[in-house]
């Protein structure tokens, strides 16, 4: 008798390796990727127990937190972020794994890397000591974020204990409507869902409004599933996704590929599978949104106002007050009037070629606001050529945009990319939390076209009602 | 991993709900390659203004509160990112425990790893500990993992839900590497069944 799957069951069930009585079931784990900031300890961990790495093949590394996005060569002054990156190199070295390092081609941010040289595959279960695991989720892979004790776990055996999660089918109804990006269907579901909405569950994304997007939309959607608290965030393979993962570097070739596509397509929840939790969304509803507080629930259509505290119950009374003194905001202030000083088009949710391309076509015949300093930093040194080739760099720079090398950047302000206090920054990274992008930085999310509008603009406004050049 | 069995501790009320790993232990103190030494800089922003003098209105800078070794928090504590910097913090700067009416999931992950408790009450039980922390000079309550249960000298009384395989790690200080490898037959008959991929094994 055959039961009915959700797709997460499937990868899950297909990758035990054993479910020891009492204990957390014990997973497989096909790929790791590795990266400089959340791996030094794991590898210290390691040489003391006096472990090897069991699958070095299993694991890739790249340095995209920490470093400089100015011009390749140029020194890295911060002597610590230099001994980190380091690290890193004598790690991947002593014990076998695949680097692409700073001065690779193929260097870029780890979330970004993974899918563009097609190590992420639909039916995969991946790991890498990072929240924004779940961006890899897109190709109905089972990706999550882990610390670095289960890093050094993953290193050592390949395998990880983990509690089995419960399921949340987030269903979008409808069509986006033009200007409406899946960074916005991210925000949406976060305004309504809230930052901890889907704790311990993993969610699948389903629905017309999410088959309609691209690989890179639906990696936007997953990326921000760990906003909303979840374990992971999913979208089941199709035809999008295989004509995305055909031909990339890592990706299955002849036989091997036939096989591999025949699995794909076998992964997708069956009919009337069922969830722990399901949450329906109308799609054709959502608007381009703007976060006004400081965490990514906190949003406000563009059109919208800084809510006002009046009616709220306490706790949320009193976080909202505290959200809106940092961010320098008071209720009923409309949006669309709140100036910035400060662009961040980049970061592991939208820094890829589809991504610039939608700034890029806001931007043309513009020019940034005087008041304004904007940056785009593509998410790899892959996506930086492809824009190179079609001539983004030359749309941002006359518009006045820094063009800048390939990393993290001003999503989390470990490298010299930070805000200074009270800047406000309209950004299409994930967090605005206190102090995420800088000290006292004031940081709104938007999407892509909504950043470059505000850049241009000087203050939030309405990509609905771009004037497109 | 250190065990924990049963601790009794001054309780810290931090009165916040969305306590991000980032408020925790902010992003410039993660270039160090360590895994100790990080207490001096948890919730670094809201302990020290931007000149780096201390903050004195900061609640774990209230006399009364030194040497807390059980903080209560708001709902979602140690959301956002997957930094275990974060429970090496607050373990270094000397808590055994947070309590809290819910936890990221990574946080709560990473505190099982560290011998550190992320012990989850319901919001009254949470309200009620953070109202007598602020009431009571020196209020303490003792953490039992072994019956899974809060109490103090007060009458509050309250137990917790905890992973029993979770739970067994932390009461013996089990090392979950050390554990996984039991399976080895397992893992390699899997390995057996699924190679991996050519275009990984190639240089």
């Amino acid at each position: 008798m055959s039961q009915k799957k959700t797709l997460f069951e499937k990868i899950w069930n297909d990758h035990l390796v054993a479910q020891p009585a009492g204990r957390s079931p014990i997973l497989y784990i096909d790929l790791h990727l590795v990266h400089e900031v959340t791996s030094p300890q794991a590898f210290d961990g390691l040489r003391a127990a006096g472990r090897k790495v069991r699958q070095p093949v299993r694991a890739v590394a790249t340095v995209d937190h920490n470093i400089p996005t100015e011009p390749r060569g140029t020194p890295i002054t911060d002597l610590i972020a230099a001994k980190q990156i380091a690290a890193l190199q004598s790690n991947c070295k002593e014990f076998g794994i695949r680097l692409f390092d700073i001065d690779s081609p193929d260097q870029g941010i780890v979330h970004v890397i993974g899918p563009e040289l097609g190590l992420t595959q639909p039916g995969m279960t991946i790991v890498c000591g990072d929240s924004h695991t779940s961006t890899h989720g897109a190709f109905g892979a089972l990706a999550f974020g882990i610390g670095t004790s289960e890093v050094e776990h993953v290193l050592a055996t390949q395998c990880l204990a983990q509690q089995t999660p419960k399921t949340m089918k987030i269903d979008v109804r409808g069509r986006l409507a033009d200007g409406v990006t899946a960074k916005d269907l991210a925000l949406g579901i976060i305004g309504q869902i809230g930052t901890d909405g889907a704790t311990g569950h993993v969610i699948e994304y389903a629905g017309p409004a999410v088959r309609a997007l691209s690989m890179e939309g639906r990696m936007t959607l997953c990326n921000m599933s760990i906003e909303a608290g979840a374990r992971a965030g999913m979208v089941a393979p199709d035809e999008t996704t295989i004509a995305y993962v055909k031909g990339k570097r890592f990706a299955p070739r002849d036989t091997e590929w036939e096989k591999a596509v025949a699995y794909w397509r076998s992964l997708p929840t069956d009919e009337g599978a069922a969830f722990d939790k399901v949450v329906e969304i109308d799609g054709a509803q959502l608007c381009p949104f703007v976060t006004w507080g400081t965490n990514p629930g906190m949003v406000a259509p563009v059109t919208g106002r800084v809510p006002d505290v009046k009616g709220l119950q306490e706790t949320d009374r009193r976080s909202t007050e505290l959200a809106l003194q940092y961010m320098g905001l008071e209720p009923g202030r409309r949006i669309e009037d709140i100036g910035i000083d400060r662009v961040f088009i980049g970061s592991c949710t939208n820094s890829r070629i589809e991504d610039l391309r939608a700034a890029a076509r806001v931007a043309k015949g513009h020019h940034v606001n005087a008041k304004v300093r904007a940056m785009v930093v593509p998410g790899s040194q892959t996506v930086k050529r492809a824009a190179e080739q079609e001539g983004l760099h030359r749309i941002f720079q006359d518009a006045g945009f820094e063009w800048r090398e390939s990393g993290c950047s001003m999503c989390l302000g470990m490298n010299p990319d930070i805000l200074q206090p009270g800047e406000r920054c309209a950004s299409t990274s994930n967090r605005n939390f206190e102090g995420r992008q800088g000290r006292g930085g004031r940081t709104h999310l938007v999407s892509p076209m909504m950043a470059a509008a505000a850049a241009i603009a000087g203050h939030f406004t309405d990509i609905r009602n771009w004037k497109f050049q | 991993m250190k065990s924990f069995t049963v601790h009794r501790g001054r309780v810290a009320p931090l009165d916040r709900v969305n306590v991000d790993t980032d408020q925790i232990i902010p992003k410039q103190f993660l270039k160090r390659i360590e895994r100790t030494g990080f207490g001096q800089f948890v919730f670094y922003d809201w302990r020290f203004s931007g000149d780096g003098k201390r903050n004195p209105d900061f609640v774990l800078h209230e006399p009364r509160y030194e040497g807390a070794s059980v903080l209560v928090a708001g709902r979602n504590f140690g959301c956002g990112s997957s930094r275990e910097h974060a429970v090496w913090a607050l373990a270094d700067f000397g808590f055994r425990a947070v309590i809290s009416s819910s936890f990221g999931d990574i946080f709560a992950n990473n505190s099982a790893k560290n011998g550190f408790l992320a012990v989850r009450l319901s919001e009254d039980e949470v309200a009620a500990l953070m109202q007598q922390a602020e009431e009571i000079d020196g209020y303490q309550v003792t953490i039992d993992l072994e019956k899974c249960e809060v109490r103090d000298e007060q009458g509050f009384r309250a137990t917790f839900p905890m992973d029993e395989f979770v739970r067994h790690c932390l009461l013996n200080g089990l090392d979950d590497i050390g554990l996984t490898l039991q399976h080895e037959a397992e893992i390699e008959a899997y390995e057996a069944r699924h190679p991996a991929p050519a275009a990984l094994r190639a240089p």
